[in-house]
């Protein structure tokens, strides 16, 4: 069987993390989610290598629910922890921001992702999918202003978020509807503060949508950033017009010619 | 560090300048090597050198730090760098209230005015110790990178302040450089970071400008470096010089050659 990269694990709709990793997942509804909005990963692990090129998951199928309840997981619905006692210290974050930061150091911390509590269990990573940062559900405001009075809880909260991956083994993925967001400045600094950034264009909407050209294609990948981690160089591709469809049982990426 | 680029600058670990405030920008690309460039130069000029970094771990320096010829660790150990791991910090400050200051106490407060924990922590690193021998050269201050303070909420002038201060006490009172990375937003409108930018290239002795080429991706040619000496050290010099070069970044070295004169090129 393929091992599971790092994005199968997530098929819940809320945000939630997945530690366990030994079997392949059989859906994964959070692509369909993803297409329509600008994808930003973070400290991604490497390409998992396979005999045939590519991925293959059936989406349509839902995880079996024992599956679910034997895996070990944890999420995180903030309408849910908006009024609960968890404990949070100040900080001057909007409140969505920092408790969903003490609910990700509380899980490193226990479960012993910082080397802290010696882990008895074979050694796993973390992962951790965020799903709509940004968006008015956390309680921000930078889609709906251009200039709201939260303009830096985002970035704060990314580069803690940094640096509990950075002090932790653990990786996040994380979506941002990014064409919501106004404000040039953040999405530049979102970027900087991000490893690897990905964008998916959609054509909906758009006059690509009626274009022959483009009529196998339901969008435009766009590598934007990718991370020179303990290196002077980094592995870049010399392919960048990357277009891809999406089908029921299907999701390719393509090199477009076209453009 | 470079050779190529110690060449360029026409500068060697045994001569260089003292008293100077050195910019490193970078223009949709990535600059960091500049980092790593003059903080193996200044290690190996035997500079007291502290490195506030805040983007990157410890272990990621000092990976390339040894493909550059240096131990960040044992200069630690003996006491040469102090190295400030801005993003460990970070989670300590947020997660744990502390009880002395702590130079990033900023991330704590709704409305932080001012860099001066971080300014204090900077002038007691660097600050000479009285036991007679001098052990280092002279103290360097390194920051990867400032853009980053004004993501964390900090206005571009508490970051110039901050910088100031740091100048009149590592460069004037200390004789010992600063060197200092900022990125170039270009056309995102980032308003603090183009205000921060102007206003540190107006202060540099030396920018150091690395830039993504204008026709895109190239497999032989990473990007081109721009170099502006501000002040020269010939006082008969008025105007300033600048200098551009391309450049292609390999895995322990970076190589520079005349705009069109890449060895794939010829």
């Amino acid at each position: 069987e393929l091992p599971a990269p790092l994005l199968d694990d997530k098929c819940k709709k809320e945000f939630d993390e997945d530690v366990y990793n030994h079997k392949t997942p059989e859906s994964n509804i959070k692509m369909k989610i993803a297409w329509r909005y600008q994808l930003l990963p973070k400290m991604e692990i490497g390409p998992v290598s396979s005999s045939r090129f590519g991925h293959y998951y059936d989406a349509s199928k839902r995880m079996p629910q024992e599956l679910i309840e034997a895996s070990n997981w944890h999420g995180f619905f903030l309408p849910e922890k908006i009024s609960s006692t968890l404990k949070v210290e100040p900080c001057s974050l909007t409140p969505g921001y920092t408790k969903l930061l003490q609910f990700i150091q509380n899980i490193i911390y226990e479960e012993g992702f910082d080397g802290s509590n010696p882990q008895k269990k074979q050694r796993n990573i973390l992962r951790i999918g965020i799903q709509n940062l940004g968006s008015p559900l956390w309680g921000d405001d930078i889609c709906c202003a251009e200039n709201g009075g939260n303009s830096h809880s985002l970035t704060k909260f990314l580069y803690v978020l940094r640096g509990l991956l950075r002090t932790s083994l653990s990786a996040c993925i994380i979506t941002m509807p990014t064409h919501l967001i106004q404000n040039k400045a953040i999405i530049a600094r979102v970027t900087t503060l991000s490893d690897i950034v990905v964008g998916l264009e959609s054509f909906i909407g758009s006059e690509r949508e009626t274009n022959p050209l483009y009529k196998d294609y339901h969008g435009l990948i766009h590598i934007r950033q990718i991370p020179r981690l303990n290196n002077l160089i980094c592995d870049e591709s010399d392919v960048k017009d990357l277009a891809f469809k999406l089908k029921r049982k299907l999701f390719t990426i393509e090199v477009d010619f076209i453009s | 560090m470079f050779v190529e680029l110690n060449n360029l600058l026409n500068t060697t670990p045994d001569r260089a300048e003292q008293g100077k405030l050195t910019l490193l920008c970078d223009a949709k690309t990535d600059g960091s090597f500049l980092v790593h460039h003059f903080l193996s130069f200044y290690l190996k000029a035997n500079c007291k050198v502290c490195f506030v970094a805040l983007i990157q771990s410890f272990s990621h320096y000092s990976i390339v730090g040894q493909k550059l010829g240096v131990s960040l660790t044992m200069a630690r150990e003996r006491g040469q760098l102090v190295f400030l791991e801005g993003l460990k910090s970070a989670v300590d400050v947020v997660f744990q209230a502390q009880k002395e200051p702590h130079p990033l106490q900023f991330l704590r407060e709704a409305n932080a005015g001012n860099l001066k924990p971080l300014f204090e922590f900077v002038r007691e690193a660097l600050k000479p110790i009285d036991s007679g021998e001098a052990r280092w050269t002279y103290p360097v201050l390194l920051v990867d990178d400032l853009s980053v303070l004004l993501s964390l909420g900090m206005g571009a002038v508490a970051v110039l302040d901050f910088i100031h201060y740091c100048r009149a006490t590592v460069c004037w009172e200390l004789k010992g450089n600063v060197v200092v990375l900022v990125h170039d937003s270009g056309d995102a409108e980032d308003e603090e970071n183009d205000i921060l930018l102007n206003g540190l290239s107006h202060q540099s002795h030396l920018i150091l400008r690395a830039e993504g080429l204008a026709t895109g991706f190239c497999r032989d040619v990473h990007g081109q470096l721009r170099i502006l000496w501000r002040r020269p050290s010939q006082p008969t010099v008025h105007r300033d010089q600048s200098f551009t070069y391309q450049y292609k970044i390999q895995d322990k070295s970076v190589s520079f050659f005349a705009k069109g004169m890449s060895p794939a090129v010829l």
